[in-house]
């Protein structure tokens, strides 16, 4: 079965986000009332899995292994079944 | 062994900009050195034929993900095994700016419980933000066993450039760096041309590093990571003022870093 995961990487909380806060600048010289920017990072990926649970596992792996580092990193995933074109 | 005897091996995949500067610098001291890319290096050659492994500066694969992270991954899919016995071995790993976030996304760096499965530690985005070249002053702290530095005498002030976006050095905790500093394993922090530390100040601290650090080695001493070049403050007139020197000297203090891992290998093999 083909599978398609919106995996969200970004800055755990508390960790400085120096591009979100030059974002935030440049967003209040546009007159806007912003408060805070937080920067994250998307992928979407098509991929074969035996089940839902299977993708879910193996999208867990992804994160974990190459996509994010635990170190400064959260991620967030959403998988479902890939609609056949 | 003697040191036209030592064999390196300098890594080089698409993105890979610094390889030949740095083999210009092992050749300077007479050893035997190579760059290889890493397709040549996992199907071609055996990589316990030589005696140090080189990941040089510059952008592997874009810098897509994170700085050094598909490198990280793929070599370590590729020939994981080699490279667990090349540092149980204990044959020095030098890696220089991309290297080093190379090395700490692989998990050879700080490398804590020996190579672990996920980074223990980060280069992330520069504070203040921006890709940042410039010429910055290091204390190296001695005491440690290191490779890489064990020439460079306690405390001694050394000068090179940084040049990079992503190179802020972080740990997930307090308590990590305490193990860092217990281990010996902070070997180069940021300070100013007086020794004083940069205390993250900007821009004697270019990217906002925990601690002002600005090389790592693990337990063992044999892997080191830096953010600055040795290999661009190799010869004296690679340095900013050599011009106005009068008698610019014939090393910059990069050398120190090659010449101790190199004698480290004459030494120990």
């Amino acid at each position: 079965m083909k599978y398609v995961a919106r995996v969200e990487v970004r800055l755990k909380p508390g960790h400085t986000d120096p591009e979100g806060e030059t974002t935030r600048e440049a967003l209040v010289e546009l007159k806007y009332n912003v408060k805070s920017v937080r920067v994250s990072k998307v992928y979407e990926i098509v991929f074969e899995a035996d089940s839902v649970n299977d993708a879910k596992n193996i999208v867990e792996e992804m994160c974990k292994r190459l996509l994010a580092n635990p170190v400064k990193d959260d991620y967030r995933y959403y998988v479902e079944e890939a609609h056949k074109p | 062994m003697k040191i036209n005897e030592v064999r390196v091996c300098i890594i080089r995949v698409g993105g890979t900009n610094c390889d030949a500067e740095t083999r210009r610098a092992f050749k300077d001291l007479g050893v035997k050195t190579s760059i290889h890319h890493l397709n040549e290096l996992s199907s071609k050659r055996n990589l316990l034929d030589y005696h140090i492994l080189v990941f040089p500066g510059g952008f592997s694969y874009g810098d897509y993900i994170r700085a050094g992270a598909i490198l990280a991954k793929t070599i370590l899919s590729r020939i994981g095994g080699e490279i667990r016995s090349f540092v149980d071995e204990g044959r020095p790993i030098l890696g220089i700016c991309n290297g080093f976030q190379i090395l700490v996304e692989a998990g050879l760096l700080p490398g804590l419980n020996g190579i672990s499965d996920y980074p223990e530690a980060a280069l992330a985005t520069n504070i203040p933000i921006g890709y940042r070249c410039m010429w910055v002053y290091l204390k190296h702290e001695g005491k440690s066993n290191c490779a890489s530095t064990w020439l460079i005498p306690e405390k001694r002030i050394l000068r090179m450039p940084v040049a990079h976006a992503e190179g802020r050095f972080l740990l997930s905790d307090e308590k990590v760096l305490d193990r860092l500093l217990d281990n010996g394993q902070v070997i180069l922090r940021y300070c100013n041309e007086r020794g004083e530390y940069a205390e993250g100040r900007f821009p004697e601290n270019p990217n906002g590093s925990l601690y002002d650090i600005a090389g790592i080695c693990n337990p063992d001493g044999t892997v080191f990571g830096l953010m600055p070049h040795p290999e661009r403050a190799y010869y004296g007139w690679q340095l900013p003022d050599w011009t106005r020197m009068g008698r610019p000297p014939k090393y910059g203090d990069g050398k120190l870093i090659f010449e101790s891992v190199v004698k480290y290998v004459a030494k120990k093999f």
